[in-house]
């Protein structure tokens, strides 16, 4: 474990994230223009017809939205066990992009359900845990805001979040676990055509750098306004 | 590459869009607020 605290360590984060973060920018936009114009390439659905296009920016919102809250909740446990300050500050860093990709997740989803389904929204299993996920996301990003202590604070929202992880396989297996109106996994069982698997994994890719590109933004800043604070109240009177 | 989204288009731009909105000025937010407190340390070590 002492490798990692090395490079959680402030300093060292700020040296490695400067160096990586031009490589971060890069990839990502490469991996959307190819997702984008391999999404836009792909024959109408026989079933779906055009809204099959829909999945591309679907679907990776899903993913990144669950992994978000995955990256809080691990940044959490290393708060609240090891007390280590950046765990903090990566964990609220993730929160607001997390809720982000899942209320991008929902507005897709209605967008696709409408002329699928018939219906923008249905109290449905998968639906209803994943609109509880953009409830856990506001609530922890409200707690960190309504305690002024900052250590009380991280430790509360610490809490929250870990007591939260039990929706992400609420959200993965509701398909599996209940008769739902959303359709069951299709990627790992293989149900894909591969003329839609490319674009989606390419796709899926975009959305995953672009949220650690954003995330590493996020927490350089927090490390900037902490010193910038830090020498203003040492500067005052 | 194909756009003629017809006969749903209705859903699937406006689905592009708001995506397009919601990452691209997230992104754009959080490079002004890195630029901002970049900055503003610079202004108070260089005062220091």
């Amino acid at each position: 474990m002492n490798w990692l605290f090395r490079y959680a360590n402030p300093h060292e984060f700020m040296r490695l994230s400067g160096a990586i973060l031009p490589f971060m920018v890069i990839a990502t936009a490469l991996a959307f223009a190819v997702g984008l114009y391999l999404g836009f390439s792909v024959p109408p659905d026989y079933q779906q017809g055009t809204t099959v296009t829909l999945m591309f920016i679907h679907v990776p919102a899903d993913v990144v939205a669950e992994m978000a809250y995955g990256v809080m909740a691990v940044c959490s446990l290393f708060s609240l066990v090891w007390r280590h300050p950046l765990s903090d500050t990566a964990a609220r860093a993730a929160a607001p992009l997390g809720a982000i990709f899942t209320a991008l997740g929902i507005v897709t989803g209605a967008l696709w359900g409408k002329p699928m389904w018939g219906t923008y929204w249905a109290w449905d299993p998968r639906l209803t845990s994943f609109l509880l996920l953009l409830f856990l996301y506001f609530g922890y990003m409200a707690l960190w805001n309504a305690i002024e202590d900052e250590t009380r604070a991280a430790r509360a929202a610490a809490i929250l979040a870990l007591v939260g992880v039990v929706n992400i396989p609420i959200i993965k297996f509701s398909v599996d676990w209940w008769n739902t109106l959303h359709q069951g996994e299709s990627i790992v069982s293989g149900k894909i055509a591969p003329v839609y698997l490319a674009p989606l994994l390419i796709m899926m890719l975009a959305y995953v750098l672009l949220f650690f590109t954003l995330w590493m933004v996020r927490i350089r800043t927090a490390i900037l306004e902490r010193r910038a604070t830090a020498l203003m109240q040492r500067g005052a009177p | 590459m194909n756009f003629d989204m017809s006969p749903y288009g209705a859903y699937i731009w406006p689905a592009y869009g708001i995506s397009a909105l919601l990452l691209g000025g997230f992104t754009l937010w959080s490079w002004i607020r890195w630029r901002q407190a970049k900055a503003k340390l610079a202004r108070l070590e260089t005062k220091k």
